[in-house]
């Protein structure tokens, strides 16, 4: 029997999801990419933006708004479909499953988060391996740091928003130092790659 | 940094493979079933235990584990996640209160099983709730979990001062008819809930992965406990719960959980479908 190839067609890697962690700052980074994806788009997308718990969420409203792909809140078992945004419910962890469906945890927070960022990434790291994008966008602490740490250990790819390009530098340069990064570049930027790995592949990777 | 990046993924392989061998090994020896257990979570729980007990390897806490049951008994906290508070979710609570209440109002006694209690504060808020529906005299709580220390918190209805007023925040918004301060007892740090209340709760060793339904019930409360299963133990404890209730029973499970993916979907109705409560059809 024949692997399945670890290349895409271009020549770069196959990226089957895509997660994604904000903080301070980050609501507008998020949309900012969230708004450039095209429809269709192969990987799927989880998010974790920090929030004060014990709120109703409008993350999914405000993200639906501006993003042609459905957005919806993360549900507990669920499969992770391709093309669409999944967003932690504020007050739970958000993770993924070895089988790709979405687990929620109340799990004590990490670095007084929940979700948190990096909780999220390492489940991203061990369910998909080398076919994960993580990226690290703007926020005030360090979460996601290790996180993109174990993305990258494990052989996916970690993009780091440019830290004076975010309303926040620590976490991107948190990320920075402990993660290093495949790329790292002004959101603006960011969006225009991420709509090219609409495929799920590509050089722009 | 290729080579760093080959062995990364192998060593979840072999974290997952110590993983599945502790939790057979703990089933083998102590009977306490978490083969069925979220992994994504565990696992992260399971290095917390690791680092708690100083233990390189996950192979190496499972020696621990099973020749200290000391350790075992320890290490439960890890297997399990001790997160409550009162009225937790007050929207939950309200609907529990405006639109189940009044159904079994009509019934000549309630029983009422919070699966997988932990340490007690949904059972005791329950016990609130019916007596201020003038219920609780003819009712009764089942509050059943597999950790005896959450347990004995549980029974004992005593909590830290300092989270009562998050719980009184919760009641009020869950439509509370008096102030929580009616039914406890602060000294000394700590709140001591009524024991009038305690005369119709009952506590007990249960397991959703291993034991029977052991009584007919009206209501069903589990909520924040189906996250940790695996989807074939969540259908285990909902085809308990299903067992369990009466004809036109209620089910309430955690805002972020859904009876979508289990196989007896089909056996439930939404009842309120925003604060996940569901009827036997």
């Amino acid at each position: 029997m024949k692997a399945r190839s670890r290349q895409g067609a271009h020549g770069g890697p196959q990226i089957d999801a895509i997660v994604i962690g904000a903080s301070a700052g980050g609501v507008e980074a998020v949309g900012a990419l969230l708004q450039a994806l095209p429809q269709p788009y192969a990987p799927a997308l989880m998010v974790v933006i920090h929030l004060p718990p014990d709120r109703r969420s409008l993350l999914t409203e405000i993200f639906q708004a501006k993003c042609r792909l459905p957005v919806r809140e993360a549900l507990d078992k669920e499969h992770v479909e391709s093309g669409t945004v999944y967003v932690a419910p504020p007050g739970y962890h958000l993770l993924v499953e070895a089988d790709r469906t979405l687990a929620l945890s109340l799990d004590a927070p990490v670095a007084f988060s929940r979700p948190s960022i990096d909780v999220l990434f390492e489940s991203a790291a061990v369910a998909y391996g080398d076919r994960v994008l993580g990226i690290v966008l703007s926020g005030g602490n360090n979460d996601g740091a290790a996180g993109l740490a174990a993305i990258r250990e494990a052989g996916g790819r970690g993009w780091v928003q440019e830290p004076t390009d975010a309303l926040a530098a620590a976490m991107p340069q948190a990320a920075l130092q402990t993660a290093g990064a495949d790329l790292v570049v002004p959101v603006r930027d960011m969006a225009v790659r991420l709509a090219h790995l609409r495929s799920g592949r590509g050089v722009a990777l | 940094m290729s080579e760093g990046r080959a062995a990364a993924p192998a060593a979840a392989r072999d974290f997952d493979i110590e993983l599945r061998l502790l939790l057979e090994a703990v089933y083998l020896k102590y009977q306490h079933d978490f083969r069925h257990y979220a992994y994504a979570s565990l696992r992260r729980r399971m290095r917390q235990a690791m680092e708690r007990f100083e233990c390189r390897t996950l192979s190496e806490l499972q020696g621990r584990i099973l020749h200290e049951p000391e350790v075992f008994a320890a290490t439960l906290q890890y297997f399990t996640v001790q997160v409550s508070e009162m009225f937790r979710d007050p929207p939950y609570f309200r609907a529990l209160r405006e639109r189940v209440l009044p159904i079994l109002q009509t019934y000549p006694y309630v029983k009422l099983w919070v699966a997988g209690c932990s340490t007690g504060e949904e059972a005791w808020s329950c016990a609130i709730m019916l007596r201020e529906s003038g219920l609780l005299d003819r009712a009764i709580i089942y509050a059943t979990d597999i950790n005896p220390v959450a347990l004995e918190t549980a029974a004992a209805g005593v909590y830290a001062l300092d989270r009562i007023a998050g719980f009184s925040a919760n009641y009020l918004a869950a439509g509370g008819t008096g102030s929580l301060s009616d039914y406890y007892t602060a000294a000394y740090g700590k709140a001591m809930f009524d024991k009038a209340l305690r005369a119709q709760m009952v506590f007990s060793d249960h397991s959703l992965a291993t034991d029977q339904v052991f009584s007919e019930v009206e209501m069903v409360s589990c909520r924040n406990v189906l996250i940790y299963f695996d989807r074939q133990l969540q259908a285990r404890a909902i085809g308990l719960f299903h067992d369990a209730l009466v004809p036109r029973g209620f089910l309430g499970i955690g805002s972020k959980e859904t009876l979508r993916y289990s196989p007896r979907a089909g056996s439930f109705e939404e009842f309120a479908a925003q604060e996940r409560i569901y009827r036997k059809a």
